[in-house]
């Protein structure tokens, strides 16, 4: 069996746009095109991007609550692009989410109770007694106290019902869980016990995360390997230190200089990139950050550049796709 | 810089009445912004720093929010009780504000150009349909929104989010206020449009010299933003000084934790982050005393007694806390 739990290679993922009053499909939103990750069991690869990006859209498709438009994925070496829902449905026993709102994604008319037994009765594991006592040790896994079972999500506040979530989907004992924006609802004091909490179990039960989120600092400090998109695209995939210290494509560089450090003796220099994020509708030929970027030349603009190991970079992988990056070797430079 | 207080709050009480009764939203908070200068508010969920704002607006929700008691100095007036006419003149003209999420703060189904046009036919009387006009480009251009003869034609929903928060500022400094108040402007932006914003917002400030209240829950950006730091906390202020005391020396156990929760681009991966441990209070079952006590590491007997009253410990850098009495 191969080294990874999960292996997604060339997937790409266009919804149709329908318009015109015959609404005939008049174009297609280009939201993942052609993304290659791969993860290693028990380690956590963070998707980072700003919003559009199609990093949640990867999440989504990972779990295929999708249909595929292109590419494959294998879970455990198999390959499940194409796999029946019925078959599926087995699978996702391995496979949860958590999500960024957590009020939204449970039912606000069921007990916690019943909401963390849900994933039982759908597996057929245990009695109702037997879950319940296995619910119990889950709730207070996570933080909770065994009277939360039989109250409301709305009787909980954020930090709580994302412990709900959490506990949700742990419940199995998956595998791979795909974190969708775990934190950014939260406040700053609520984001540190969940982002603890998700490290504790993810050393206790040897989980893998795919961990989706927009605020770097935190995807840095809970990843093994970050990967960066932009536009439906990866740019730039490396160890979490290194994404930090050495960030080779334009945009990872823009996008670190603009996060805000907090501490007001840093006045490090901006790099402030001019203009929006183009349409997913009709991404820019060429390489997609080419309108954004303060080094584009000739090439950038009509050819994509390819995802590549970086020339003069050691030890672990380090991806770049970037004409710039790429032409260092050609010029010697490092 | 000149000391020169343009708003001086004393002793703000702001309430709402709910159906569990009348509830203290803001409690006896008291604060000082002077010309020039950015003041950062910053807490989180529930503090009162947005209730803080809405109070020196007079936008309080009506008929539950209310003022209970305390003094809004603005120019010489007390502005928390004007009448609501003279309010009107004030509001817009030298205090304005601008809010987290622009696309509510628009009308959808006006032209963004009239929306600015209205502002300067309320400020300005007797201009004409081509000063108006040329104004509301001019002003679209100042905050860098490209091809501002074009942009006057569109409606909200055709322009990024980023562009619809450079139209509200731009909307804000029609009538060149005193004072700007900011309400997580940046809140709902990606991080490369948050700091396209952030920039223009100095760069306006410098321009202009208008004092500037920014809040936020983001204590990255009140670093970048800021020259002097109110910490809330269910509705008290916590601790108030200049940005480089609050992140380098802070004073009170809760700024300390908070600063230490968050993880940093520089700090150790997977290493246990700092925990304050519990979490806010309801405002209608707040602990008797000092408010962050149950979450407190230092909490100490005398905390359960009262609120701790505010010591100043450095030159403009105090703190309600009981380790300083």
């Amino acid at each position: 069996m191969s080294e990874y739990l999960l292996e997604v290679s060339n997937l790409k993922m266009h919804f149709p746009v329908y318009g015109g009053i015959f609404r005939r499909q008049t174009g297609k939103v280009h939201a993942v095109d052609g993304v290659t990750l791969k993860i290693k069991a028990g380690e956590t690869v963070g998707l980072v991007g700003e919003s559009g990006c199609g990093k949640t859209t990867v999440g989504r498709a990972v779990l295929r609550l999708y249909n595929l438009s292109g590419g494959e994925i294998l879970f455990e070496g198999e390959n499940i692009s194409g796999m029946t829902q019925g078959k599926l449905r087995l699978l996702r026993r391995n496979m949860q989410m958590i999500f960024q709102d957590p009020f939204e994604s449970l039912d606000a008319r069921q007990t916690i109770g019943e909401i963390i037994e849900e994933p039982f009765i759908i597996h057929k594991i245990g009695t109702t007694e037997t879950r319940r006592d296995e619910i119990e040790k889950l709730l207070s896994r996570v933080g909770l106290s065994g009277n939360a079972f039989t109250r409301f999500p709305h009787e909980f506040s954020g930090g709580q019902r994302q412990r709900i979530g959490i506990a949700r989907a742990i419940a199995l004992k998956p595998k791979l869980v795909v974190c969708d924006e775990p934190v950014s609802a939260l406040d700053v004091s609520i984001q540190s016990q969940i982002l603890n909490l998700l490290l504790d179990l993810q050393s206790e039960m040897n989980l893998t995360y795919l961990f989706i989120a927009h605020d770097l600092s935190v995807v840095k400090h809970i990843s093994d390997n970050i990967a960066v998109m932009y536009l439906g695209k990866i740019v730039e995939f490396t160890d979490a230190d290194s994404v930090y210290k050495n960030p080779l494509h334009p945009y990872t560089q823009a996008l670190i200089s603009a996060i805000p450090v907090p501490d007001p003796s840093v006045r490090k220099h901006k790099i402030v990139l001019h203009g929006d994020v183009p349409s997913p509708l009709s991404p820019p030929p060429g390489c997609r950050f080419h309108t954004r970027c303060p080094f584009v030349f000739g090439r950038c603009r009509s050819e994509e550049p390819e995802l590549l190991p970086a020339p003069g970079t050691v030890g672990e992988e380090h991806l770049a796709a970037c004409h710039l990056v790429n032409r260092r070797e050609s010029l010697g430079i490092r | 810089m000149s000391k020169e207080a343009v708003l001086k709050v004393e002793n703000l009480v702001t309430s709402f009445d709910t159906e569990i009764g009348r509830i203290r939203a803001v409690d006896d908070v008291s604060f000082e912004v002077q010309k020039g200068e950015v003041l950062g508010i910053v807490g989180e969920s529930g503090c009162g720093k947005s209730v803080t704002a809405l109070s020196v607006m007079r936008l309080l929700p009506k008929p539950s929010g209310l003022i209970e008691s305390g003094r809004i100095m603005f120019s010489g007036t007390n502005i928390a009780d004007l009448p609501a006419e003279k309010m009107h003149e004030i509001r817009g003209n030298r205090i304005s504000m601008i809010f987290q999420e622009p696309m509510t703060a628009l009308n959808p189904v006006h032209r963004i150009g009239d929306q600015i046009g209205e502002v300067f036919q309320l400020r300005y009387s007797g201009m004409s349909e081509k000063e108006i006009k040329d104004g509301s480009v001019e002003i679209l251009r100042k905050v860098g929104i490209s091809d501002p003869g074009k942009r006057v034609e569109e409606y909200p929903h055709q322009i990024s989010g980023g562009m619809r928060q450079r139209v509200m500022i731009a909307m804000a400094l029609v009538c060149k206020p005193d004072i700007l108040i900011a309400d997580e402007p940046t809140t709902a932006l990606d991080v490369t449009i948050q700091a396209q914003i952030l920039e223009l917002m100095k760069q306006l400030q410098a321009e202009t010299g208008m004092a500037i209240i920014f809040i936020t829950h983001a204590l990255g950006v009140i670093a970048e933003t800021s020259d002097r730091v109110l910490v809330m906390y269910a509705g008290k202020v916590a601790e108030t000084g200049p940005v480089d005391k609050i992140f380098n020396k802070p004073l009170h156990p809760y700024t300390k934790g908070l600063l230490l929760s968050i993880p940093r681009l520089e700090g150790e991966r997977k290493k246990k982050l700092h925990v304050i441990k519990g979490m806010v209070p309801a405002l209608h079952e707040l602990p008797t005393g000092c408010r962050f006590r149950n979450r407190c590491p230092d909490a100490m007997p005398v905390c359960g007694t009262a609120h701790p009253p505010v010591s100043v410990v450095e030159d403009e850098h105090s703190v309600s806390c009981y380790l300083y009495v």
